[in-house]
C-alpha cells in the first residue's frame, strides 16, 4: 500500500497533468504547477475520491499546495 | 438506429408539456437516453408512456426543481441508474403574469425561484460528472421576453435576462472542461403557457411574427438538439433565437 505522501502526489500528477517527479511537497498548486482556480476545485473533488471523504469548502480553500493536501489527508483519514 | 447522441444521457425539466415534451421526444429521437422530469406523478407517467409508444429510449420521473434536496436526490439516482448526465435542458419554467404595480412579492419570488435559481442549482449539480467526462452541454430555455421585455412580465423577463447572463458565465467557467452552455430562447410558441393568453392579445402578438404564424415546440426542440449534437461543438455563452423574427438582436 503507498503512503499518503504518494497518493496524493499522483492525484495531483494525473489531475495537473505534470510529472511526479516535479512534484515536491513545498509545491503550490497555482504557482508552480500552473494549475488554475477550477482546477484546484477538481483536484478537492479528486482527493474526496481517492481517500473517501468529505472536504469542506472552507476547508478545500485553504489547500494550495501538496504538502497541505498531505496534511489535511493525514488528519483527516477514517483510520 | 444511428443517432447523433447515441449513449448520451439526457436530462430535461419540466418534461410533461409543451415545448419540454418535443425537447425530451427529440434528444431520444437521436439516441440519447432522457430522463425527463414532471412535478406530478401523473405527469411523470405519461412522460414515460410517451418514450413507450414511440419506441424511445426514456423515462420520467417526478421532481420538482425548487426543492434543492429531491434535486440532490434525483441526481444521484440518475448517475447510479442511467450514468453520468452529459446534457442537461433547464427547461421548467412558470409564468405569474401581473403588471408590475400590482405584482406581489411572492409572485416575484416564485418565478425567481423556479425559473432562475433552480436553473443554477441543475447546472451545478451535473457539472462535477461533466467536468469528469472533460465535456457536457447545458442548454437553458429563456425566452425572447428576457430580450424584448413584455409588459406584465417583470418577473419572468428578469429571469429569463438572468440565465442569458449566467449562461454567459458560466459557458467561460467551465469552456476549458469542453462544457457549452447555451440558450435557446422561443418567441411565441403554441404551449398550454400560451394558449391562456386572451384571443385579442394572441392576433396582436401574432401580428408582430415576421412569418405569421405561433411556432411549434418541435421547432425548438430542433433548436435543442443542435445545440447538443456534435455540429454545435464550438458554440458557448450564446443564445439562440427562435421567435420566426419577432424580435432580432
Amino acid at each position: 500500500m503507498e503512503n499518503i505522501e504518494q497518493r496524493v502526489k499522483k492525484i495531483v500528477a494525473e489531475q495537473l497533468g505534470v510529472n511526479e517527479s516535479e512534484i515536491k511537497n513545498e509545491s503550490s498548486f497555482v504557482d508552480d504547477l500552473g494549475a488554475d482556480s477550477l482546477d484546484t476545485v477538481e483536484l478537492v473533488m479528486a482527493l474526496e475520491e481517492e481517500f473517501e471523504c468529505e472536504i469542506p469548502d472552507d476547508e478545500a480553500e485553504k489547500i494550495t499546495s501538496v504538502q497541505q493536501a498531505i496534511d489535511y489527508v493525514s488528519a483527516h483519514l477514517k483510520k | 438506429m444511428q443517432g447523433q447522441l447515441d449513449g448520451r444521457v439526457a436530462l430535461v425539466t419540466g418534461a410533461s408539456r409543451g415545448i419540454g415534451r418535443a425537447v425530451a421526444m427529440a434528444l431520444a429521437g437521436e439516441g440519447a437516453r432522457v430522463v425527463g422530469t414532471a412535478t406530478s406523478e401523473s405527469g411523470a407517467q405519461d412522460i414515460s408512456r410517451g418514450f413507450e409508444e414511440a419506441g424511445l429510449d426514456g423515462l420520467g420521473i417526478v421532481l420538482n426543481v425548487t426543492d434543492a434536496a429531491a434535486c440532490d436526490r434525483v441526481l444521484e439516482q440518475i448517475e447510479k441508474d442511467q450514468g453520468t448526465v452529459s446534457i442537461l435542458v433547464n427547461n421548467a419554467g412558470i409564468t405569474r403574469d401581473n403588471l408590475a404595480m400590482r405584482m406581489k412579492d411572492e409572485d416575484w419570488d416564485a418565478v425567481i425561484d423556479t425559473n432562475l435559481k433552480s436553473v443554477f442549482r441543475m447546472s451545478r449539480l451535473v457539472m462535477r460528472g461533466m467536468m469528469k467526462a472533460r465535456g457536457g452541454r447545458i442548454i437553458n430555455i429563456t425566452s425572447v421576453v428576457g430580450s424584448s421585455g413584455n409588459p406584465g412580465q417583470a418577473n419572468y423577463a428578469a429571469a429569463k435576462a438572468g440565465v442569458a447572463g449566467m449562461t454567459r458565465a458560466l459557458a467561460r467557467e467551465l469552456g476549458s472542461r469542453n462544457i457549452t452552455v447555451n440558450c435557446v430562447a422561443p418567441g411565441f410558441i403554441d404551449t398550454d403557457m400560451t394558449k391562456a393568453l386572451p384571443d385579442a392579445s394572441r392576433e396582436a402578438l401574432v401580428g408582430q411574427i415576421a412569418l405569421g404564424r405561433l411556432g411549434r415546440p418541435e421547432e425548438i426542440a430542433a433548436a435543442v438538439a443542435f445545440l447538443a449534437s456534435p455540429g454545435a461543438a464550438y458554440i458557448t455563452g450564446c443564445t439562440l433565437h427562435v421567435n420566426g423574427g419577432m424580435y432580432m438582436a
